[in-house]
C-alpha cells in the first residue's frame, strides 16, 4: 500500500512539471506583456523595468530562471500588484476559495447521497423519478444561469419564510460570514448534488439487488440495517472515485461564483491575471489548482484502495 | 417430405430471416421514436435551429440596430412593472442599448449551435482515429498513447483554455480548437475500449469461422457496435460544448460585441437582473431547453441502443 501511494505521488511529478511547462510557454507565446500600459512608457523605463524582473533575457533562460526559483518554493513578485509576492496573494485569496469550495462539497455530498439513496429505495416512483428530474435540471443549466436567478429571488426579492423576511446579501464576502456564503455555496453544489444523486442511486439499485443483500433481509435484518450497514457501505465506494472531478467541477464553477459574488478568492485573480498578462500570478494560480487536482485524485485512490479490499490485489 | 428437405427448407428460412433481418439500428429507431422524451427533444431542437437558421428572415430588426428611444425596455405583454415597454415585434424587449433581443437571441443560438456542433465535429475526428488506432494496434503502442490520455486528463483543462482564449484574443476559429482538444480525450477512450473489446467477442470469431470477409466483419459487425457508445456520447458532447461556450463568454473571453453568443446575453442579463429581467430570463430559457432536449436525445439514443438496459 505504502509503496503504491509512493508511486502515484512519483507519478505526479512529472504531471505537475508538463503543466508547468506548457502554462509558461502559453502564456510567452501570446502577444502583449505585462508593463503594456495605455500609456507607453519611455523606452528606458520599460526597459529598466524588463530588466528587473527578468524579462529581458531569452525565453529559455526565464524558464531556467523560473524553474529554479520555483523549485525552491519561490512563485515570484506579481507584475502588477508591485507590493506584493504571487505567494502572499494566493496566501490571501486561497484559504477563501478552500472555504468556499470545502463547504459546497460538504453540501453537495450530504444531499446528492441522501437523495440518491432515497431516489434508490423508491425506484420507480414519484420519489425517484422527482429526483431524477431535479438532477437532470442541476446537471443542465450551468453556474452562471442558477447564480443569478437564486440571487434575484432570494437577494433581491427576498422570500418571507416562517415568517420572517430572508434577504440574503447579493454579494460581497464579509470575511467569510455565514450569510454571505450561503447563495454561493448552494450554487456551486446544485451541480454536484445533481451528479452525486445520480451516481448513488446508480450504484445503490445495483447493489440493493446483489446476494448478500438477500441474504441479509433473509435473516431477518430490519430494513434500515440493511440499507445502513450492508447497502450503502458497498453503494458509495464508486463515489470515492468521483472526488477528484467533483474537485475540479467545483474549481471551474467557483471561477464563475466568485465573479458573480465578488469574492475574493484566488478565481479571479485567475481570470485578472491572465487578461492583465500578469505571467507569475497566472502561474502560481495554475500551480496551486493542479496541485489541487492532482492532490485529491491522489486521495481518491489511496482512500479507494483502503476502502476496497479487491481493489488492492492488481 | 423428407426429414433432409426440411432440414434444408429452414436452414433457407433461417438465412432469409438473418438477410432481411431487422438490423440493430432499425430496432434502436423505433425504440428512440417511443421514447416521448427524446422525440419531444428532437422536435424542439428542429425547431430552435431553423429559427437560428432563419433569424434575419423572422425578425424586421437586424441584431446590430440600436434604437436609442428603446433603451432596456420590456416587452409589451410583460406581465410585471417595467420602465418601459416596448411595442411592435420586439417581442423579448430590447438590451441595454435599444437593441431588440429577440433577434439577439436567435444569433445567440446560430454561434452556440455551431460551436457545439462543430467542437464536437473535431473532437468526433480526433477521438475515432485516436481511440481506433490506439485500441486496433493494441500492446505498447495502446499503452503508450493511452499513457499519454491519462496524463493530458490530469491537466485543469479549463485553465488552459482560459489562458489560451486571453492570450491570442478571443479567436473565434480558436475557441473551435481548443474546446475540441479538450473534449476529444473522453471520446479517444470510449472508441479505444469499444474497439479492443469488439475485436475480441466471440461474434467476431464465429463470423470470421463463417467465412464472412474482413471488409463485411468490420462494416457488418465491429461498426455498429463502436457506433452506438460513439453516437450517445457525440450528443452528450454538443450541450457540454454549448457549455463551455458560454462559460467562456460570460467570463468575457468569448464572442466579441457587436456578435453575441448566448453566454454573452446571460451575463449581460445578469448584470441588469434588477432593472431588466428578461435580459436574463429568455436568453437562459433558450439555452436551458436546448441543453434539455440534447440531453434528453442522448438518454433516448442510450435508452435505444443498448438493448441490455432492458
Amino acid at each position: 500500500m505504502i509503496g503504491y501511494a509512493f508511486k502515484r505521488f512519483l507519478g505526479a511529478v512529472p504531471t505537475l512539471f508538463i503543466i508547468v511547462t506548457a502554462a509558461f510557454f502559453m502564456m510567452r507565446a501570446a502577444p502583449g506583456g505585462p508593463f503594456d500600459a495605455a500609456r507607453k512608457l519611455p523606452p528606458e523605463i520599460e526597459h529598466n523595468m524588463k530588466a528587473a524582473y527578468d524579462l529581458d533575457k531569452p525565453l529559455l533562460v526565464q524558464y531556467g530562471l523560473y524553474m529554479g526559483r520555483l523549485a525552491q518554493g519561490d512563485l515570484g513578485p506579481s507584475f502588477k500588484s508591485k507590493d506584493f509576492t504571487v505567494a502572499q496573494l494566493i496566501g490571501i485569496g486561497l484559504p477563501v476559495s478552500v472555504r468556499l469550495g470545502l463547504a459546497a462539497i460538504v453540501l453537495a455530498a450530504a444531499f446528492g447521497v441522501s437523495l440518491g439513496v432515497w431516489a434508490a429505495l423508491r425506484q420507480n416512483q414519484w420519489q425517484d423519478y422527482s429526483v431524477m428530474s431535479f438532477a437532470m435540471f442541476g446537471i443542465t443549466i450551468p453556474t452562471f444561469v442558477t447564480a443569478p436567478i437564486l440571487t434575484l429571488i432570494f437577494g433581491v426579492y427576498g422570500i418571507n419564510m416562517f415568517g420572517r423576511e430572508l434577504t440574503l446579501p447579493v454579494g460581497g464576502w464579509n470575511g467569510g460570514a455565514v450569510r454571505n456564503m450561503i447563495l454561493p455555496v448552494i450554487v456551486l453544489a446544485l451541480p454536484q448534488i445533481a451528479i452525486l444523486a445520480r451516481l448513488t442511486r446508480g450504484s445503490m439499485i445495483e447493489v440493493l439487488r446483489s446476494n448478500y443483500i438477500r441474504t441479509a433481509r433473509a435473516k431477518g435484518l430490519s430494513a434500515q440495517a440493511v440499507v445502513v450497514r450492508h447497502a450503502l457501505r458497498a453503494a458509495l465506494l464508486p463515489l470515492v472515485s468521483y472526488l477528484g472531478p467533483a474537485v475540479a467541477g467545483i474549481l471551474t464553477g467557483s471561477l464563475v461564483v466568485e465573479q458573480i459574488f465578488g469574492i475574493p478568492g484566488i478565481g479571479r485573480y485567475f481570470i485578472q491575471a491572465a487578461l492583465d498578462r500578469d505571467y507569475t500570478l497566472v502561474m502560481g494560480v495554475v500551480i496551486c489548482y493542479a496541485a489541487l487536482i492532482i492532490l485529491l485524485n491522489f486521495i481518491a485512490d489511496i482512500l479507494y484502495g483502503l476502502l476496497d479490499p479487491r481493489v488492492r490485489v492488481s | 417430405m423428407s426429414a433432409a428437405g426440411q432440414t434444408g427448407g429452414r436452414k433457407a428460412q433461417t438465412l432469409e430471416r438473418a438477410f432481411a433481418g431487422r438490423s440493430l439500428w432499425v430496432d434502436a429507431r423505433a425504440r428512440l421514436f417511443r421514447n416521448k422524451a427524446a422525440v419531444t427533444g428532437m422536435a424542439v431542437l428542429a425547431a430552435v435551429t431553423l429559427l437560428a437558421i432563419l433569424a434575419p428572415l423572422i425578425s424586421r430588426y437586424a441584431y446590430d440596430a440600436i434604437d436609442y428611444d428603446l433603451v432596456s425596455c420590456a416587452p409589451g405583454w410583460w406581465p410585471f412593472e417595467a420602465t418601459c415597454k416596448a411595442g411592435g415585434a420586439h417581442w423579448f424587449g430590447t438590451d441595454a442599448v435599444g437593441r431588440d433581443l429577440f433577434v439577439r437571441v436567435l444569433y445567440g443560438a446560430r454561434v452556440s449551435l455551431a460551436v457545439g456542433f462543430v467542437a464536437t465535429l473535431v473532437s468526433l475526428v480526433i477521438g475515432v482515429l485516436y481511440g481506433a488506432t490506439a485500441g486496433y494496434l493494441g500492446g505498447r503502442v495502446d499503452a503508450v498513447m493511452m499513457r499519454a490520455v491519462d496524463i493530458l486528463y490530469s491537466l485543469p483543462f479549463i485553465f488552459f483554455v482560459i489562458i489560451l482564449m486571453v492570450m491570442f484574443d478571443r479567436n473565434f476559429f480558436l475557441m473551435f480548437v481548443a474546446i475540441g482538444a479538450v473534449v476529444w480525450l473522453t471520446m479517444a477512450r470510449i472508441v479505444r475500449g469499444q474497439t479492443l473489446s469488439a475485436k475480441q467477442k466471440e461474434y467476431i470469431e464465429a463470423a470470421r469461422a463463417a467465412g464472412v470477409s474482413p471488409f463485411g466483419i468490420i462494416t457488418r459487425h465491429i461498426i455498429p457496435n463502436v457506433a452506438g457508445p460513439v453516437v450517445v456520447y457525440v450528443t452528450l458532447t454538443v450541450p457540454d460544448v454549448i457549455l463551455i461556450e458560454s462559460f467562456l463568454s460570460f467570463l468575457g473571453l468569448g464572442i466579441q460585441e457587436p456578435l453575441t453568443s448566448w453566454g454573452v446575453l446571460i451575463a449581460d442579463g445578469a448584470n441588469t437582473i434588477e432593472a431588466a429581467p428578461w435580459l436574463l430570463v429568455f436568453p437562459a430559457l433558450f439555452m436551458g431547453v436546448t441543453l434539455f432536449c440534447f440531453n434528453f436525445i442522448g438518454d433516448g439514443l442510450r435508452d435505444a441502443l443498448d438493448p441490455k438496459d432492458y
